[in-house]
């Protein structure tokens, strides 16, 4: 049995969906059974973490068809890493889900959706198979495009819109991709195109390619001149959602990026100098952009942008160290900029709005409050030893050591400018004294709800904190993860062989 | 055959990406459809296109003797086709949504999203 | 909606032989053309002209259930084909498993033909909940 525990997570995922789905109007179930499955998910991602760590890449194939003509599911340390962050973030989110999305939305089938989101996101971490990889993308946006619509609000329904435009280009660029890849290797199995791949002639096609999937996760990822949907769709659906939104889907265009530039399109300086540009751009733009924008949710959307500049910097240095630096920063940043969105939910609960100007003087009504948000807020500045610095000297290491000092400045640059946006924001949003705002009719204020409602909102952010927590104190362990899996990532030998070769 | 089906991929995407760049909406989703359209053709193209026979094997063969069919565009195309199929049936959903509460059909309208708020 | 008598006397019989063409077009989906999606989306055509024909409120009464219901039925007959190899002979998930003696009319029977029932009711639950919620906003 244990053979098959790869599949387990998307079993159980899609499982929860459909029993879910059964019950469509019976919101209190959902809520329960959503977290119950949710607790589940996260026991199993462990086990498969443990299991994966000890015995080293798994393979299966679906159908039992054999590689590299049926579909084959791969779990090496990467992908049941980013298995179980998914885990974490999706529970804390289903329990953030149910106390701050409203009724009226949960009825429209919120929580299926929620969970059909988690399955895609599962599937696309852990298949083998560029096609399917695709698959996994478009239920994932499907999934996504119901999410942000739920409401129907004008804002939402045009953030809704360009959301929508772009990543159904995005998925289209990728199949045109797949489409030209499989003109000339014949296969759609990663394993076997890594190999196919280094034996084309005409390099030029294949650059060509490899642009195409540049672009294609590019748009999803979130990169320089790509990202414009973001910062105009991520403020407007509930927090919740932005919530799984902002932790996860960029960062499986990020996975996408690792995936596709570590196994298939690699020793490629021209490739790699393009990569490290766009990363140095998005660095800085996405930086920029964050400290002029007044709507918290904006800022963090914009936030969201710059850190993925680490990363993709990382892949553009492409070195073993800089993989490392890249994939803990991915560790790191799933579970903070989940913690973020849902950071910026209690606040707007407390006062009614998400406008920085408006906000103010939260540290003195609500101590206790801020000094739990305050950890989400301050690891994402890497203030040491608060988890967001520690990746970054991974990165600067190997800037130094490829000499690539551009790089290195645009880090610095952007790790600065993220001090002095959420030193602002501290500043503003919660020593600042407060205004007298109007106050809302209808509107759930925090300090109106009964204790077990507040939990839910409590919950959810002290237990990702804690899990941030342990990534800034933890260091250790996280490097040692990291450093294995940028192993298992730049000799790639070891996932080839794990999946063509049979095991009898 | 090729080369009929190269020109028509090229005025697809085309013609696909131009109504994108249109700024009403109802032309925005035309030009998604065309675009998918154009995407499913380049695979079905790229797949190499071969006068065969069905790639079964006979039982007492183990490799194929003749020229067969390559099955793996068709399905890929298929698969496709019922995500384009979904995708776009819900664009046509949200358009109109997005129609009856911003009433507008032009793109350059909605900037509800970029306000500082 | 004026509807001409001709097309609402045609869509009284033709519903149920769309449908038993639907079926049709499932069951030979596995050697030749056909298969679940084509034939939900055939299945749910029959609906939808019964409503051009006779109205909304009339199919709405005709299928009794709402067609969404119809999605988590069919995922998880999908689902439980796909996961019949791994639960009873340890196998990879959606190995297809086949029954020795062929059936009378159907032929082999094997579990990628509940896979396509569920794909069947899936399409055809998802495309009558997408026209019905069209048109009723219409």
């Amino acid at each position: 049995m244990t053979q098959q525990l790869i599949l387990y997570p998307l079993f159980l995922q899609m499982a929860i969906s459909i029993i879910l789905m059964f019950g469509w109007s019976r919101i209190g179930f959902q809520k329960v059974f959503s977290v119950f499955g949710s607790i589940l998910s996260v026991g199993l991602a462990v086990w498969l973490f443990s299991y994966i760590w000890t015995n080293g890449t798994q393979t299966i194939q679906a159908g039992n068809w054999e590689a590299p003509f049926g579909i084959t599911f791969v779990a090496d340390m990467l992908s049941v890493t980013l298995v179980l962050l998914t885990a974490i973030s999706g529970l804390a989110v289903s329990i953030f889900s149910g106390g701050s999305v409203l009724k009226d939305r949960l009825r429209f089938g919120y929580f299926p959706i929620l969970h059909f989101l988690l399955l895609g996101l599962n599937g696309a971490f852990l298949t083998g198979d560029i096609f399917n990889l695709y698959v996994w993308f478009e239920i994932i946006i499907i999934s996504s495009f119901v999410l942000i619509t739920i409401g129907g609000e004008k804002a939402q329904l045009e953030g809704a819109v360009k959301y929508f435009t772009l990543n159904i280009l995005a998925s289209m660029i990728f199949l045109t991709a797949i489409a030209v890849l499989y003109g000339i290797t014949g296969s759609l199995n990663m394993a076997d195109l890594a190999q196919q791949v280094a034996l084309v002639e005409n390099r030029g096609l294949v650059q060509i390619t490899a642009l195409l999937f540049l672009i294609g996760f590019g748009i999803k990822a979130g990169v320089f001149p790509l990202y414009f949907w973001l910062p105009a769709s991520y403020h407007t659906p509930p927090f919740a959602v932005s919530a799984i939104f902002g932790g996860l889907l960029t960062k499986v265009g990020v996975y996408a990026l690792i995936r596709v530039f570590t196994l298939i399109f690699v020793n490629d300086p021209f490739l790699n100098n393009i990569i490290l540009i766009i990363a140095i751009l998005t660095l800085i733009s996405g930086g920029i952009g964050a400290l002029v924008q007044n709507n918290m949710r904006k800022v963090f959307s914009y936030l969201i942008i710059c850190h993925i500049g680490y990363m993709i910097a990382g892949i553009g240095m492409f070195t073993e160290m800089a993989i490392a630096g890249a994939v803990f920063y991915l560790v790191h940043d799933i579970i903070v900029k989940t913690n973020l969105f849902m950071v910026s939910g209690v606040v707007y609960r407390i006062k009614g709005t998400n406008s920085i100007r408006d906000l103010g003087g939260i540290y003195a009504n609500w101590p206790r409050v801020s000094l739990l948000l305050f950890i989400p807020l301050f690891s994402l500045v890497g203030i040491p030893p608060l988890s967001g610095f520690w990746p970054k000297i991974n990165l600067i290491k190997a800037g130094f050591a490829g000499g690539s000092y551009i790089t290195v400045g645009a880090i610095i640059f952007a790790s600065f400018i993220t001090l002095v946006i959420i030193a602002k924001l501290w500043a503003e949003v919660f020593w600042k004294e407060g205004k007298e705002l109007p106050l809302r009719s209808n509107f759930g204020y925090f300090s109106k709800m009964t204790t077990a409602k507040r939990l839910q909102f409590i919950v959810p952010v002290t237990f990702l904190s804690i899990v941030s927590l342990y990534i800034g104190f933890g260091a250790e362990h996280i490097q040692e993860l990291s450093a294995r899996i940028a192993d298992e990532l730049v000799n790639s030998q070891g996932y080839i062989d794990a999946v063509l070769k049979p095991k009898n | 055959m090729e080369i009929l089906l190269a020109v028509m991929v090229g005025i697809l995407y085309g013609t696909g990406i131009y109504m994108m760049l249109r700024r009403s909406m109802v032309k925005l989703i035309i030009g998604i459809i065309l675009l998918g359209n154009g995407a499913n053709l380049l695979i079905f193209l790229l797949g190499r296109i071969t006068k065969g026979a069905p790639p079964i094997i006979p039982g007492d063969a183990k490799v194929f003797v003749e020229a067969f069919a390559d099955p793996v565009p068709q399905a890929l195309i298929l698969t496709a086709i019922v995500i384009s199929f979904g995708l776009q049936s819900f664009a046509i959903v949200l358009v109109k949504r997005a129609h009856t509460v911003v009433r507008t059909d032009d793109l350059d309208e909605m900037n509800a999203t970029d306000e500082d708020s | 909606m004026r509807t001409t008598i001709i097309l609402k006397t045609a869509s009284n019989y033709l519903l149920p032989v769309l449908l038993v063409f639907s079926i049709f077009i499932l069951l030979r989906g596995h050697y030749l053309p056909g298969g679940g999606f084509v034939g939900g989306l055939i299945a749910s055509i029959a609906f939808i002209l019964h409503s051009f024909a006779n109205g909304l409120n009339k199919t709405k009464e005709l299928l009794i259930v709402h067609p969404g219901f119809l999605l988590p039925i069919g995922l998880a007959i999908a689902f439980m084909s796909g996961l019949a190899p791994v639960v009873l002979f340890d196998l990879p998930f959606m190995t297809g498993l086949w029954s020795h003696d062929p059936v009378a009319i159907l032929g082999s029977v094997g579990s990628a033909l509940f896979f396509d029932i569920g794909v069947y009711l899936v399409v055809n639950g998802v495309t009558l909940t997408i026209i019905f919620t069209i048109s009723e906003s219409a």
